[in-house]
């Protein structure tokens, strides 16, 4: 063969070859809609706003049907005491389900202990609930792949696929999961999925009396809570994971775990 | 009631949704697989690197792992909440999970072990075939072994000398394999708690190479236990139908032997596993992050008689200088593999169940209550019942094993 017949041969097999490559890529409007979504579901609890009422944690369980007397919860509250002497004291009695009836902290083996009045510098409330992180431990360890993130970044479990390991329980940083004593497979919150996505509020967010839970559309610059997002200064839990949570905290403190 | 909820003990400020939901059957598994690494590489230091003094053991350790490996998977399937759908692991594996790689690791490894196996016996399974043949008055049972060999055979009667060497040539590689492999199958069980960052105390790139040396001391130790108990029986066999002294003499050196050759490379062996451990709490102490707190008051107070006095006092100084004494004496090997098989135990217990001693929130404790007497399935499941059945099975598995691939027979080579 002559250099330039070679030549010649060699450019088209090239070029006819990139162009029936790149034919191949076809254009798949779920793929780019995957790529840039139009929804972020994200949650903004202000723990100002909270008084430790537990409606949110009875509502939760009513509507997702967590047995009520099971000592599991999708979401709870979590009370902070800190004292004069330094010393921070905090509890969530079966998650704060019956709301914090009493000033005695709940020591759990160790019972209730009394602190008086005087002794106490500050107290605060903080709700607590999966955190849709984008970055989702429990997904990366769940060896079937039944627990997995949505495009819209809500973290979901399929309980027909679950196998009941555990491992993405032992996975999460914040005790967000449980086993379900009725259908014995991994259970979370989902930002009550099934009412979200019909533009139904979270039941949780709809039986708090003080507006202190609020979930919206993070990608939405118009959202109510996009817009307290880019106005007030808020903070997250646990950062350290690296498991970017995407329920953000007004009024975090540092004793808060 | 919640699972996990029967045998948690809350202690100070713990979350609402956390039990201990990893109990005793998560104790078993890595030391279950742990033994079957450790009696395979055993085995492989006579195949591959031609250790002449642990020829007859080696045999047996390899029968033994064999006989160990399924039940590996069994404290994982008494564990599942949903164990029927077990099988969805080697389905839809989801490999960013280092369970998922559990099926395709475990059955490699029984693959490898199997096909060693078969090497090995090739030559004694085909002649076993044609003495039966020729026996006319053949008991049911070996008739029943007859067919055994027949299918396990494979057709391939071939003993002749290139046949023979072609067998040798290929237990050596498959040992070689193997190594690695075995290795691989423990520190991944050690790499399915080192990776998970949500607990302080298993978190650690050490997890898998500490778990992989304590797992090759358990296996050696068990099988010192097993070989030096599986010969007395064998030596009460020996002076029951032949009184002569000769056999029986033969026997006690054989058993001897091995017994003190083995016992130099579980010392090599538990010198680098302490030595690591110790690395490991150390350096927690010394850099200190935040959950240092927290794990130094489970190590140096909750669970201190469990760390200091039985995984590192009984389990690890006592038969260490039980060992190294001079004039080492079979029974004493014995008693000394038995402390160690308890102090690799409780190390698995100090790190299961001791990773889940302390809250997420780090200012509570949990503590593990162990169901003894079952009440329930899940009770008998993840209890003292469901642990001594997975410790029995392999003993039992090992007998009917023995019947078909003879772990003590003895022959010029491999």
């Amino acid at each position: 063969m002559k250099r330039r017949e070679f030549l010649k041969t060699s450019l088209m097999f090239v070029s006819g070859a990139s162009v029936s490559l790149g034919a191949l890529e076809f254009f798949d409007v779920r793929e780019v809609l995957a790529a840039h979504p139009e929804v972020r579901w994200g949650f903004l609890v202000d723990t100002y706003k909270c008084v430790g009422c537990g409606f949110c944690v009875k509502a939760c369980k009513t509507e997702n049907e967590i047995p009520f007397e099971a000592n599991v919860t999708r979401t709870w509250v979590e009370r902070y005491v800190t004292l004069h002497d330094g010393r921070v004291l905090a509890d969530s009695p079966k998650g704060a389900r019956d709301g914090f009836t009493t000033s005695k902290i709940d020591r759990a083996s160790e019972g209730f202990e009394d602190v008086p009045q005087d002794e106490i510098s500050q107290a605060f409330f903080v709700p607590k609930l999966c955190n849709q992180c984008d970055n989702p431990p429990c997904v990366q360890v769940c060896p079937v792949g039944a627990t997995y993130q949505a495009d819209d970044g809500v973290v979901l479990v399929d309980r027909k696929w679950c196998i009941g390991c555990g491992y993405c329980i032992m996975g999460c940083p914040y005790g967000a999961r449980f086993f379900n004593p009725v259908t014995h497979v991994a259970d979370k919150c989902n930002f009550c999925y099934h009412r979200i996505t019909k533009g139904l509020n979270t039941a949780c967010a709809q039986a708090c009396p003080f507006g202190a839970r609020q979930v919206g559309n993070l990608k939405n610059p118009d959202d109510p809570i996009t817009k307290i997002l880019l106005t007030q200064r808020v903070g997250i839990l646990k950062d350290e994971f690296g498991t970017k949570p995407q329920v953000l905290y007004i009024g975090l403190n540092k004793e808060v775990r | 009631m919640v699972h996990g909820e029967l045998w948690t003990i809350k202690e100070l400020f713990v979350l609402p949704n956390e039990y201990i939901y990893w109990s005793i059957q998560i104790v078993m598994y890595p030391y279950m697989t742990g033994l079957v690494a450790g009696a395979f590489v055993l085995s492989s230091l006579y195949h591959v690197f031609n250790v002449e003094s642990l020829k007859n053991i080696a045999r047996f350790a390899l029968v033994f792992s064999f006989a160990l490996l399924p039940v590996a998977m069994m404290p994982l399937m008494l564990h599942l909440q949903q164990p029927l759908r077990g099988v969805h692991v080697l389905m839809t594996p989801h490999f960013t999970s280092a369970i998922s790689a559990f099926g395709i690791v475990f059955l490699g490894y029984g693959f490898i072990v199997a096909a060693e196996i078969w090497f090995v016996y090739r030559t004694y399974i085909v002649k076993n075939i044609v003495r039966l043949r020729q026996k006319n008055d053949r008991t049911a049972g070996e008739t029943l072994l007859l067919t055994i060999h027949k299918v396990i055979a494979l057709g391939a009667y071939d003993l002749s000398e290139k046949a023979v060497a072609a067998d040798h040539k290929a237990v050596r590689l498959l040992a070689t394999i193997g190594i690695p492999v075995a290795c691989f199958l423990h520190g991944y069980a050690g790499f399915i708690f080192g990776s998970v960052k949500a607990n302080a105390l298993w978190m650690t790139p050490l997890m898998p190479v500490i778990f992989i040396c304590s797992a090759i001391v358990s296996g050696i130790a068990l099988c010192i236990l097993s070989y030096a108990v599986f010969m007395e029986i064998r030596k009460l066999i020996a002076k029951r139908s032949k009184p002569g002294a000769g056999h029986l003499a033969e026997l006690r050196s054989i058993e001897e032997h091995e017994v003190h050759s083995t016992a130099r490379y579980l010392l090599l062996f538990m010198t680098l596993a302490i030595t690591l451990e110790l690395l490991d709490v150390i350096f927690r102490g010394y850099t200190a992050v935040k959950s240092w707190d927290i794990i130094r008051e489970v190590i140096y107070n909750k669970d201190f008689v469990k760390i200091f006095i039985f995984q590192y006092g009984i389990g690890n100084v006592l038969p260490f200088i039980l060992l190294l004494l001079p004039r080492l004496s079979t029974r004493r090997a014995c008693l000394a593999c038995l402390l160690v098989l308890f102090g690799v135990f409780m190390m698995r217990w100090n790190v299961v169940i001791g990773g889940q001693a302390f809250s997420l929130t780090f200012a509570g404790f949990m503590e593990y209550h162990m169901p003894v007497i079952p009440t329930s399935m899940e009770t008998f499941k993840e209890g003292l019942t469901g642990a001594a059945s997975v410790a029995i099975t392999p003993f039992i598995l090992f007998y009917f094993l023995n019947k078909i691939f003879p772990a003590f027979i003895r022959d010029e080579k491999h």
